[in-house]
């Protein structure tokens, strides 16, 4: 007997809009305090009527059509009504039967070193709005619980993958991929930490028996996951526990109703809810407050039109057109859009992409990082660095002291390093690389003739001895690549 | 002419004219309420001070020849489910009795830049749900023609505030005729506008689809006037439209040429009293003899309208209610178990039966599997309805019809028999279920003296035809002249 991991992953994901998706209240995260973000509509008073934030709908567009979805040509809003505190008009505004997309997909990356990709479907994204927090007291005492409505109102999209996944690791990957995708096109911060993107698993096991029969043990829908980690890691404690569980009693899907445990990531288990024996009837209807949404063809081919490439799509062109490693195709791009962006000029500037990705990904992150900073804040801008390598390339200076130029543009506060400086630099700091071999050549000869001994040697076969004719040609010459010096001496005494 | 029985045109000549000032009117207002509301109990609350207050403020102003606004010093009373900033809004029950809105209603906003004086908050059936005020959670408010007979409802208390002499203008909300027929009991205008033209911001919402804010008044021109402060689009209100506002009263006095009146043929309403049958009939004769033709009209799926409404109504009502949980405003019970139990008590002791009976209506309709038979299809039918005023309104003008089966009835003689109470909307929820806008005029008076109003409808967004088919009727007829004893 042997099994097939099922897994669908059903993720929240809250976009970056200013205000809540039916009112102008701020989305600002505000913790500290409490009930300071709302007004009447996200509040649920008597009598507020919401309105839509066109900017909520636009990225959910964006959303839907970066995950390869069909947006029709009409959506509705319906009512999902349920009783719980963080929910003031005791119904979320969300989309039931007409979502705004549906049927799409998203690549991802199942083994690193054959680089298999598959595709994950996706059965639908709609947009609904967030409920408030209730924070209860963990002592136990019995103190109250309180609610704070800040976050009621805040545009999410809930997107829905088909039971797709087979692991647990491919779970995993599956967030990474949409996490990137999400922040590449700047809908939301995706930060599971903060709430940004929220991920409920559901998962299951098809039993293969001996007989050829599969049989599909109950679905459990796992939640409180609380990072990528945790998703894989209860995943993983959820098809073991399941696995013995058939073993031991052998009930399959047609016997238990869907269950839902959480996730207890302190002890690494999951454990069942209780009170959830029925599935809740949320009495959907259309929200006779609002609207229904209408979209034309132009635009969902303008909205399409601003997704710009997306990341998957940039990898790969930045292997083949750049010829960079897989690797450091996948830290430039991890790094963010701006990064890549960065990196893209530099790389055209200059004419090689390799060079321009060893600078910006162990030279410029470094700096990134000491300084922590964005790189839309820093300060050589991507034509400066450009320019610097431009001169390795046409061998005016070293590697080692393009170096010093960048760092020497780094420590300029007062203005913001430009293309002229490069030059100054250069001639202060006497880094030029003499590319004149006629006074090189002059040099070479009189060095050679003051070290006959040092010649001979070479010359029997200690080819270490050149080192030091390097050395006195450099300080007679300060500027000449040592590359360059080596090769003519070596010409010279052959 | 007397400040409590004159309309708010001339009340409006005569500050003009500097006969008058709104402090008086205001003043006499108050005097008339204090006197008399006790018998009819049109009022929840009166807000005195600030009404004398705002009166002078605009007394100021018009000496000072300050620029003023159309309603500048007349009384508007509101109906107590339209939320006003600071005010107390209780939508006459225990659930809000204590709730104080921090906002105001795009119509409130509306009235305080017209300069009107806000008077007090008026009766209704609890949450608008009702036909005669005994729903209210605190009182029942009497006919000013006969306080033995109820003074209809929801918008019970506007209606009586106006006919009692109380304030000549005021604001109701009608979702199945809430406007209208309080209207037509009480021997004054009502109407309700077409869905969309004023703003439900800051209305506490029954049923979002069908509710509709309207004016009630003494004559057909004190209804435009008003209406036409508070329509217009409101970009809080997503279902308000964006038609702009014409003038209502510009052409009012201009007669309609070659109008043609739809009625329906073979008044066949079961229990349609003689009288108002013979009122509407007349009103029909009123309408030949000024030029119009007169043209049967049929409306197939208006026997399904009385059974559309009390699926559609009650469906969203149960939705719209859902947030009275006590939990973040209103009432909370004192005595509970746990958080399910805190729901149940703090609903069950603050909801009235008739609330309760709505809301468990529409959950059912809006169950799992009950879905489609009852919501889903009261939908469609309402579609059709709509088809039907579409096709109808394609031979005729205006539509004239009874507003209700009945005069006023006794207070307390349906309260104990909510079916017959809802079967009585058979001639107003049409207008809700398809938009249209329709009202209310006096048109007769039975022999016990209660007043029999003549109900009109029109096309979406024709109020400017409607308000001047009403006024051809007005000036040939005295009965909106009449005023209890």
């Amino acid at each position: 007997m042997d099994y097939t991991v099922i897994i669908g992953l059903e993720v929240h994901v809250q976009l970056q809009t200013r205000t809540k998706l039916f009112c102008s209240c701020s989305t600002k995260f505000n913790p500290d305090h409490p009930n300071t973000q709302t007004c009447p509509v996200c509040l649920g008073l008597p009598g507020a009527l919401p309105v839509l934030n066109r900017e909520a709908f636009h990225l959910g567009m964006k959303t839907g059509l970066a995950i390869n979805c069909e947006i029709p040509a009409f959506t509705k809003w319906d009512r999902k009504q349920y009783y719980y505190p963080d929910l003031p008009k005791a119904y979320q505004i969300s989309q039931y039967d007409l979502p705004m997309s549906q049927n799409g997909w998203l690549e991802i990356e199942i083994d690193p070193e054959t680089r298999e990709k598959k595709k994950v479907g996706i059965i639908r994204a709609h947009l609904e709005e967030d409920a408030g927090k209730n924070s209860h007291d963990e002592s136990g005492r019995g103190q109250e619980s309180k609610v704070d409505l800040n976050r009621c109102g805040t545009p999410l999209v809930e997107i829905v993958s088909e039971p797709d996944l087979r692991s647990a690791q491919e779970a995993r990957r599956y967030l990474e991929e949409l996490k990137l995708l999400l922040t590449y096109i700047n809908v939301s911060d995706c930060n599971m930490q903060e709430g940004s993107l929220r991920c409920d698993a559901n998962v299951n096991l098809h039993v293969h028996q001996e007989n050829g029969e599969v049989t599909p043990t109950p679905i459990v829908e796992i939640k409180n996951l609380n990072s990528f980690r945790g998703v894989e890691q209860a995943i993983e404690f959820e098809v073991k526990r399941q696995w013995d569980e058939w073993q031991k009693t052998g009930l399959s899907i047609k016997d238990v109703p869907k269950e839902t445990r959480g996730w207890d990531a302190d002890r690494g288990i999951t454990l069942g809810q209780r009170g959830k024996e029925e599935a809740a009837d949320y009495r959907y209807f259309p929200d006779p407050d609002l609207a229904p949404v209408t979209v034309t063809d132009e635009e969902r081919e303008q909205v399409l039109q601003e997704l710009c490439e997306r990341p998957a799509s940039r990898r790969e062109r930045f292997e083949k057109n750049y010829e960079l490693s897989t690797y450091d195709s996948a830290v430039i791009i991890d790094q963010g859009r701006a990064f890549a962006d960065y990196f893209e000029k530099v790389a055209e500037d200059c004419g090689n992409g390799k060079q321009a990705a060893n600078w910006v990904t162990q030279d410029v992150l470094r700096e990134l990082n000491e300084r922590d900073c964005q790189i839309s804040d820093f300060p050589i801008k991507p034509d400066v660095l450009a320019a610097v390598l431009q001169k390795v390339e046409a061998n005016e200076i070293t590697i080692k002291s393009a170096r010093t130029v960048f760092q020497e543009l780094l420590s300029q506060t007062d203005t913001e390093p430009d293309i002229n400086r490069i030059q100054s630099i250069i001639d202060e700091k006497g880094l030029g690389l003499v590319s004149d071999t006629g006074e090189l050549d002059a040099i070479i000869q009189s060095v050679v003739d003051k070290n006959a001994k040092a010649v001979a040697d070479f010359q029997s076969g200690k080819q270490a001895a050149v080192g030091a004719l390097i050395g006195q040609v450099m300080r007679e010459m300060k500027g000449a690549d040592p590359k360059t010096v080596r090769e003519l001496l070596i010409k010279k005494m052959s | 002419m007397s400040i409590t029985s004159a309309t708010a045109s001339e009340l409006l000549a005569k500050m003009n004219a500097g006969e008058i000032s709104s402090e008086e009117i205001t003043a006499a207002c108050l005097e008339q309420i204090s006197r008399q509301d006790g018998a009819i109990n049109a009022f929840l609350s009166v807000q005195q001070e600030a009404a004398l207050a705002s009166a002078r403020e605009v007394d100021r102003k018009r000496q000072a020849g300050e620029p003023l606004g159309k309603l500048a010093g007349i009384p508007v009373a509101l109906k107590d489910n339209i939320c006003s900033n600071g005010v107390t809004t209780t939508c006459a029950s225990r659930m809000l009795e204590e709730f104080t809105p921090p906002y105001d209603a795009h119509i409130v906003e509306q009235l305080k830049a017209a300069d009107a004086i806000l008077i007090g908050k008026t009766n209704l059936d609890e949450f608008a749900m009702g036909s005669s005020t005994e729903n209210s959670a605190f009182k029942t408010t009497a006919n000013p023609w006969n306080t033995a007979h109820a003074a209809g409802g929801s918008s019970g208390g506007s209606a009586a505030a106006v006919a009692a002499g109380f304030s000549p203008l005021s604001l109701g909300s009608d979702t199945g005729g809430s406007i209208r027929q309080p209207a037509s009991f009480c021997g004054v205008v009502g109407m309700k506008p077409t869905y969309g033209r004023v703003s439900r911001y800051g209305l506490v919402a029954f049923a979002s689809s069908l509710d509709q804010i309207g004016p009630f008044s003494r004559d057909v021109t004190d209804a435009a006037l008003l209406l036409e402060v508070i329509s217009g689009k409101d970009q809080r209100d997503t279902t308000s439209l964006e038609a702009p506002v014409p003038d209502y009263t510009a052409n009012l006095n201009q007669p309609l040429e070659n109008l043609k009146v739809g009625y329906i043929d073979n008044l066949h309403a079961e229990g349609l009293d003689e009288e108002v049958k013979a009122a509407t009939l007349a009103a029909l004769d009123v309408y030949k003899s000024l030029g119009a033709e007169l043209i049967p009209v049929e409306l197939p799926h208006a026997k399904y309208c009385v059974a559309t409404y009390y699926i559609i109504a009650p469906s969203e009502a149960s939705s719209n209610l859902a947030r009275y949980d006590g939990v973040h405003y209103g009432y909370r019970a004192e005595q509970f178990e746990d958080m399910v139990d805190m729901y149940a008590a703090s609903r069950g002791e603050a909801f009235g039966d008739e609330v309760k009976r709505r809301i468990m209506l529409g959950t059912y309709a809006l169950s799992s599997g009950y879905y489609d038979a009852y919501y889903l299809k009261a939908l469609k039918v309402r579609r059709l309805i709509r088809n039907d005023f579409e096709q109808a309104f394609q031979n005729v003008d205006i539509i004239a019809t009874p507003v209700t089966p009945t005069p006023a009835f006794k207070i307390g003689e349906l309260v104990d028999d909510p079916l017959a109470m809802y079967l009585a909307d058979i001639f107003t929820t049409s207008a809700n279920l398809s938009g249209i806008p329709g009202i209310s005029i006096p048109a007769g008076m039975s022999q016990d003296r209660l007043p029999i109003g003549l109900q009109l409808l029109a096309p979406p967004l024709e109020e400017e035809r409607l308000l001047r088919a009403a006024r051809m009727f007005e000036r040939e007829t005295e009965w909106h002249q009449q005023r209890p004893a």
